[in-house]
């Protein structure tokens, strides 16, 4: 944990020295020239919220030179399905356009991309026209299956640990005690197996392990990769936090038994009266609530850190003018160093509470009756 | 809600869904199914070795206690074959002293039953040879006498007058 910690903080110092870099650079030109990425309160804000959001290349960061933008990052594949079927091409054919005036042809469609979203325009139209909201009229959506930067997160992350955990599992062939990255696993996984499926689960712990296993490692490695500063940020992508929710509802339907659903229908020990009020409110817990919680909890605890380390590496920006380029960079180093060890903490955390609760949800559905 | 709703992707809940499930059936298969499997086998491997240990150990307490009766019975018995030598052995010497002492006591008796026989013979050949001799000398004598006639009548009124005070 120690050398992990260390990482993130010097991790987060090269984020933020890069970041504070520009932001001096930025000062010495925002005086005169005009169009700098990220300067205002209002474009801080923008880019922040573009952080957070899916997109559709890897972009790590920019910075002005001879009075043009240069982006530092790499294209990621774009695959759609409109209605000339399926298309390909990289998300560098956009050129870092959002505002949809970029027309890429693909055969015989033509697609634009517009806040983080890629539109098919409609036959015969040349370019994106807007209603007063500023949605496209005259675009659909295509069916999106680009390797997006969050998916390909889900990739990396996937082979990461596919790597891993299938090379400490072909350690076990040959020897007794892995040796090696299996040595820091192990403990971990025996973590998970102990501490967390089996004494929410039960007897009936073992089905369900790999599951959790999965759900653990992938939420606890995205989150700390979500820390580095190359702008992941999977696990405050609502999809994704309501995909694994949604398993974790099809895993503990799918298990439970009936003692479980005597209990959701007809609590007994309760007043008749009672009973079918309870049954509603036991089955909106059970279908809704629970996987909704695991859901917005996940999504709202890392979507809030992200935005509150890189609104504390703000400060190095926007405090310049009452405190001095010295005093801000400091304040946002010492504040961003400190909540980024927080953040290091909630990773864990989140990965183990939403774990923990899938545990015990499953837990519940399978639950025996007690012999009296 | 109107900005979350937006942030929700249905494509990337699409993408995220199907990726996650490849990745549980792929880890479960090559991962978590091996590693779960060594650990319980290592697991288990470790329990039985401690209890075949305990058992071992009790096993060998077992043997030792055995030992110590074999050893006790075995001093025992030894010690009750001594015994049982000893005892023989005084009861030998006892039956050879009593054996002894009676063929002692017979012969004694024998001895003295034949000093006695000896003796009584002896006495009676004594006495038949003091009675030969005390004939020969009573005849020596009373030849020696008769042959005196006083000396003769002296002693016929001696001996008359010992009868008379008789």
């Amino acid at each position: 944990m120690k050398v992990l910690s260390k990482a993130i903080t010097s991790i987060s110092l090269i984020l933020f020295i890069s970041l504070s870099a520009f932001a001096t650079g930025d000062k010495k030109e925002s005086q005169s020239t005009h169009g700098d990425p990220v300067n205002t309160p209002e474009e801080i804000n923008e880019y922040i919220q573009h952080h957070v959001r899916d997109s559709h290349d890897f972009h790590m960061f920019s910075y002005f030179s001879d009075g043009e933008e240069h982006h530092v990052g790499f294209p990621l594949p774009v695959i759609l399905w409109g209605e000339n079927g399926l298309s390909a091409f990289m998300s560098s054919a956009f050129h870092h356009d959002d505002n949809g005036k970029e027309v890429v042809e693909k055969g015989d469609s033509k697609f634009v991309k517009l806040h983080g979203k890629i539109y098919e325009l409609n036959a015969g139209a040349t370019e994106v026209n807007f209603d007063e909201h500023h949605h496209p009229v005259n675009a659909s959506t295509p069916f999106d299956l680009s390797i997006t930067k969050s998916v390909f997160g889900i990739l990396l992350i996937g082979l990461l640990m596919l790597l891993w955990f299938g090379g400490l599992a072909k350690q076990y062939k040959t020897k007794k005690v892995p040796t090696g990255f299996g040595r820091v696993l192990e403990p971990l996984v025996l973590y998970v197996r102990d501490e967390i499926a089996k004494p929410n689960i039960g007897p009936k712990y073992r089905k369900f392990t790999g599951y959790l296993m999965t759900v653990f490692f992938f939420i606890w490695i995205l989150n700390l990769m979500g820390l580095t500063p190359f702008g992941f940020n999977v696990t405050g992508q609502l999809a994704v936090t309501a995909a694994l929710a949604l398993i974790t509802l099809v895993v503990y339907l799918f298990s439970s038994n009936g003692h479980f659903w005597s209990h959701q229908l007809w609590m007994p020990g309760v007043p008749y009266f009672l009973r079918p009020l309870l049954a509603i409110i036991e089955l909106a817990g059970t279908l809704i609530i629970k996987p909704f919680s695991l859901m917005v909890r996940l999504f709202a605890n890392i979507t809030a850190g992200h935005i509150v380390v890189m609104s504390l590496i703000a400060i190095g920006i926007t405090m310049q003018e009452q405190m001095t380029a010295v005093g801000s960079t400091l304040l946002s180093f010492v504040l961003s160093l400190f909540i980024t060890l927080i953040e290091v903490l909630v990773a864990f955390l989140q990965a183990y509470i939403f774990t923990m609760l899938s545990a015990l949800f499953i837990g519940m559905a399978v639950e025996e009756p007690e012999h009296h | 809600m109107d900005q979350l709703l937006d942030n929700f992707s249905l494509d990337l809940f699409v993408k995220q869904t199907i990726l996650f499930l490849v990745l549980i059936f792929l880890l479960v298969k090559f991962a978590w199914k091996p590693i779960l499997n060594a650990l319980n086998d290592r697991e288990e491997g470790i329990k039985d070795a401690l209890d075949s240990a305990e058992k071992a150990k009790l096993e060998m307490e077992n043997l030792q206690a055995d030992n110590n009766k074999l050893l006790k019975e075995a001093r025992a018995e030894r010690e009750a074959m001594l015994k049982e030598a000893r005892d023989l052995k005084n009861k030998m010497i006892e039956d050879a002293k009593g054996e002894a002492q009676a063929e002692a006591a017979k012969l004694v008796a024998q001895a003295q039953a034949s000093i006695e026989s000896e003796k009584k013979a002896a006495i009676a050949d004594l006495k038949s040879q003091v009675a030969n001799l005390s004939i020969d000398i009573a005849e020596k004598v009373v030849q020696g006498e008769l042959s005196n006639k006083g000396k003769q009548e002296k002693l016929v009124e001696s001996l008359l007058g010992d009868a008379t005070l008789n």
